[in-house]
């Protein structure tokens, strides 16, 4: 809006100023670190490697997916969450938060005791179907959606929360049923708010490794994503790591600004 | 819906609006012919919004009714609740609620969308609405894009668009500044003149209640306290809410002929002869102050103490405590010449024939 | 070196919770720092405890780390006494960088078939593994490298290639495979849960552990001596214990 761009430049007061000039250094330092140590000549050829190729395809592909999941499921849970009146509604809300706390490594164990061989849900799967869905991409997709589908649903549920429900209202008198309202009305004014979160979502998927490795293994080309893959090579060859974080970094960093292009220049 | 029951035979709006809730309870019983505006009018706090909210079925009744054209939306007692989408009544609200994400043609063709138009025709006929408010040019503005005046006619074209068999506004004019606000009320009393249902408009400004409604609900404390046109309403008006809106004195005791005893033990002599419980009125514009104790024809005067003066259009409005509280009207010069200042003690005239008495 | 002493102050730091960094302290006690190969966890304890009682006023700390990590840190200068390493790579990495010289294979360990206790799909060698899924160490870690090695000129496949020996044989004790190829030490210390199924190949990949007192070592007497005693007869039965072969 041109009233928000003309508003005079205001001066940061010094107590802001200070601590977040401090702790952008803290967030930035790493990265520049990862940078000066990188071997710039190796890059080019890093680049054409085909077990890298493969890892970024997987990475992306399954992060993306893991996303489209947590946007199905996550999106009405953080309704219910934001919206529902029911008993237990607190409880169910300190529940789907627990993957954030949970370190992702116990997570994967998790979904193994339920999604592995043996599994609860696993089990029946293996008898009924012939499906096993440890070690395959299936499994590294379950594993992003467990860790991030909660960055997800409470963004969107703060975004519902913050939603002044008198548009809804407004949508209801013009002839709206509850759906209509929710896609037509709802749903665009938290577009924001869904995006965030889709994105956090979405980088975070692309970073998991605890999880992936446990419940989904190492097969390249099948579950090694990059992470993964960094993980290996920095057993052997610090600097091969590095390079392969770069990329990664890189490929999020270019995603994530032209989606934020692409969304500010439609709103 | 046919099924008799849910079925009255009253055109218009027939509504008896009973909301409980903890230590506020609105009961208010109102009608609205097909073509006639009915002002809500009240202080805040009255629950005029909640009465408008009522009857869009934002708000569940606890008791009492609502019936539209012979149909029944709302009847706790019969465990009828027709949903808001489903009783075709159209809310102006005081904030106009547009969407944000939608430009003012998509806004507008909503309804028309939601009543089974395909999206080319619901965005024509949004056109010609669009058109009619006068602002043909502006389809393609987000809410955000639009002046408080230009957003108030979209907001009217919006719910008018989706052909509503009722009208309600929300403080329709309350959020524009005073030069928008009278071109807005003269294009919206355009409007509503021409509508074939009934219109409930709530607003707390007598001016617009007046210029826009055939009929006005004064609501006070959830209740309807009078009932009129806007002449009876404002030339006798039975509370001091409606008093001080008119800017009349008010008051109210027992007439014997001419005249009217006080709960003070004052009298007042009045134009009118009658007897009774009744109420007495004048405007401040009918009170004369003078220093010391007029003398001549038979006229109320009383002693009074200035309480406070202040500026009113071209004169100034000065308050009174006695044994009649009042306010009155003097130009300038006359304050100067009097040197009136709050805690000064002056002598209240008001003509007899200045003060209206009539029942209560 | 920048990023070497940050590294350094990290290790260091980790060792200054438990320990204090440095070498000697006012109550006249001397702590001995050894670097150690995660998989020498229990082995090296033990052998510990011993030094320790016969070295009075001597104690001794562990770093147990994977062999990288530690090799890393020794070459960014952390302050260790002695080096145990895992694999003859991570100790070659720590004597090219000019930190140690002259290293010793104290023991030897070598692959075996872990699986279910009872060996229900009766395995018996490395062919068996074609019918079955089975989890291998990645090729990038000591673990994984030896099953190659082992498994050449054949084309098992492992359902998944872990990051470490450990998560390796976790796979088998959750259940999700049927096998899962890992050292003997590790399939011995998990004997309650699984069975260790020796094979022939495994031979041509037997993993030697070298130790070797380092260049900068705070108390390099002492570190002679424990490297001394690790390969003398008392230590030697405390690793066979555990698993591990004589060199």
């Amino acid at each position: 809006m041109p009233a928000k761009r003309t508003r005079q430049r205001r001066r940061v007061p010094a107590a802001l100023l200070a601590p977040a000039v401090v702790g952008l250094a803290f967030l930035i330092l790493p990265l520049a670190g990862l940078l000066a140590r990188a071997p710039w000549t190796e890059l080019p050829a890093r680049l054409t490697e085909p077990a890298m190729l493969d890892a970024l395809r997987l990475s992306l592909a399954t992060a993306t997916t893991a996303t489209a999941l947590s946007l199905l499921f996550g999106v009405p849970i953080a309704w219910l969450l934001a919206r529902g009146d029911f008993p237990g509604r607190s409880v169910l809300r300190a529940l789907v938060t627990v993957p954030l706390v949970l370190p992702p490594v116990v997570g994967g164990v998790a979904l193994l005791l339920v999604f592995g061989r043996s599994g609860i849900v696993g089990s029946w799967l293996h008898e009924r179907f012939d499906v096993t869905i440890p070690f395959s991409t299936t499994a590294v997709v379950l594993a992003m959606t467990f860790v991030s589908m909660p960055f997800l649903i409470v963004s969107v549920e703060g975004a519902l929360r913050g939603a002044d429900l008198r548009f809804e209202e407004a949508a209801a008198t013009l002839g709206a049923g509850r759906w209509t309202v929710f896609t037509h009305v709802t749903l665009p004014m938290i577009a924001p708010g869904v995006l965030a979160g889709a994105v956090l979502c979405w980088a975070r998927a692309l970073g998991e490794f605890g999880a992936t490795i446990t419940f989904a293994g190492n097969f390249p080309g099948r579950t090694q994503t990059m992470p993964l893959a960094v993980y290996l090579a920095l057993q052997s060859d610090l600097e091969a790591a590095i390079v392969l974080s770069l990329i990664l970094l890189a490929v999020s960093v270019v995603v994530l600004a032209s989606l934020r292009e692409r969304w500010t220049a439609v709103a | 819906m046919s099924t008799s029951p849910h079925r009255t035979t009253t055109p218009g709006l027939d509504a008896h609006l009973v909301v409980d809730r903890g230590s506020f309870r609105l009961d208010l019983r109102l009608t609205a012919a097909p073509g006639e505006t009915v002002a809500l009018l009240g202080p805040n706090g009255a629950g005029k919004t909640t009465a408008l909210r009522a009857l869009a079925g934002l708000e569940a009744l606890s008791d009492g009714h609502i019936a539209l054209d012979g149909v029944v939306l709302d009847r706790p007692r019969g465990g009828r609740r027709v949903p808001p989408e489903h009783r075709r009544i159209g809310v102006v609200f005081q904030d106009y609620l547009l969407f944000p994400h939608l430009n003012a043609i998509d806004n507008i063709a909503f309804g028309p969308r939601r009543r089974g138009l395909g999206r080319a025709e619901a965005r024509d006929l949004a056109a010609q609405w669009l058109d009619r408010v006068g602002l043909g040019d502006f389809g393609k503005r987000r809410p955000g894009q639009l002046s408080g005046g230009q957003a108030q006619r979209v907001a009217l074209a919006r719910a008018l668009a989706a052909e509503p068999s009722l009208l309600l506004l929300d403080e329709p004019l309350a959020a524009l500044d005073a030069r928008t606000r009278l071109d807005t009320r003269v294009e919206l009393h355009r409007h509503l003149a021409g509508l074939a249902g009934p219109a409930v408009l709530v607003t707390h400004d007598p001016v617009d209640a007046l210029m826009l409604a055939d009929r006005l609900v004064v609501v006070e404390d959830g209740r309807a306290v009078q009932e009129g046109d806007g002449e009876s309403v404002t030339a006798r008006p039975r509370t001091d809410y409606i008093a001080r809106l008119v800017g009349l004195n008010l008051y109210r005791g027992t007439a014997s002929g001419r005249t009217v005893r006080l709960a003070s033990g004052e009298a007042l002599t009045t134009a009118e002869a009658l007897e009774g419980d009744s109420f007495a009125a004048f405007p401040p514009s009918a009170v004369a102050l003078f220093r010391t104790e007029p003398d001549g024809s038979p006229r109320n005067t009383w002693r009074a103490v200035v309480t406070g003066v202040h500026r009113h259009g071209d004169h100034l409005r000065v308050q009174l405590d006695g044994p009649i509280r009042a306010a009155a009207d003097v130009t300038p010069a006359a304050a100067a010449q009097l040197g009136l200042e709050p805690g000064q003690e002056v002598w209240a005239a008001v003509k007899a024939a200045e003060i209206r008495a009539y029942p209560a | 070196m920048r990023t070497g002493f940050a590294l350094a102050l990290t290790a260091c730091l980790s060792l200054a919770a438990l320990t204090g960094c440095g070498g000697s302290d006012a109550s006249g006690t001397t702590t001995l720092t050894v670097f150690a190969a995660a998989s020498l966890t229990e082995a090296f304890t033990e052998i510990g405890d011993r030094f320790e009682a016969e070295h009075d006023g001597v104690t001794v700390e562990f770093n147990f780390a994977a062999s990288s990590d530690l090799a890393a840190q020794i070459t960014e200068g952390a302050p260790a006494d002695v080096f145990a390493s895992a694999d003859q790579g991570n100790m070659d990495k720590v004597v090219d960088a000019g930190a140690a010289a002259d290293p010793q294979t104290f023991a030897l360990n070598q692959l075996v078939i872990a699986v279910p206790e009872g060996n229900p799909d009766g395995v018996t060698g490395l062919a068996d593994l074609a019918r079955l899924d089975f989890a291998a160490c990645a090729p990038e870690v000591p673990c994984g490298a030896a099953a190659q090695t082992a498994a050449e000129g054949t084309d098992l496949t492992p359902v998944t290639y872990e990051a470490d020996v450990k998560s390796t044989l976790q796979k088998l004790t959750l259940g999700e495979v049927d096998a899962a190829l890992v050292y003997r030490t590790d399939a011995l210390a998990a004997q309650d849960e699984v069975d260790a199924v020796e094979f022939p190949e495994s031979a041509a990949a037997v993993n030697a552990y070298p130790i070797t007192a380092l260049a900068d070592a705070p108390e390099p007497d002492l570190a002679a001596a424990f490297t001394e005693y690790v390969l003398g007869d008392d230590a030697r039965t405390v690793l066979e214990t555990a698993g591990f072969q004589r060199p």
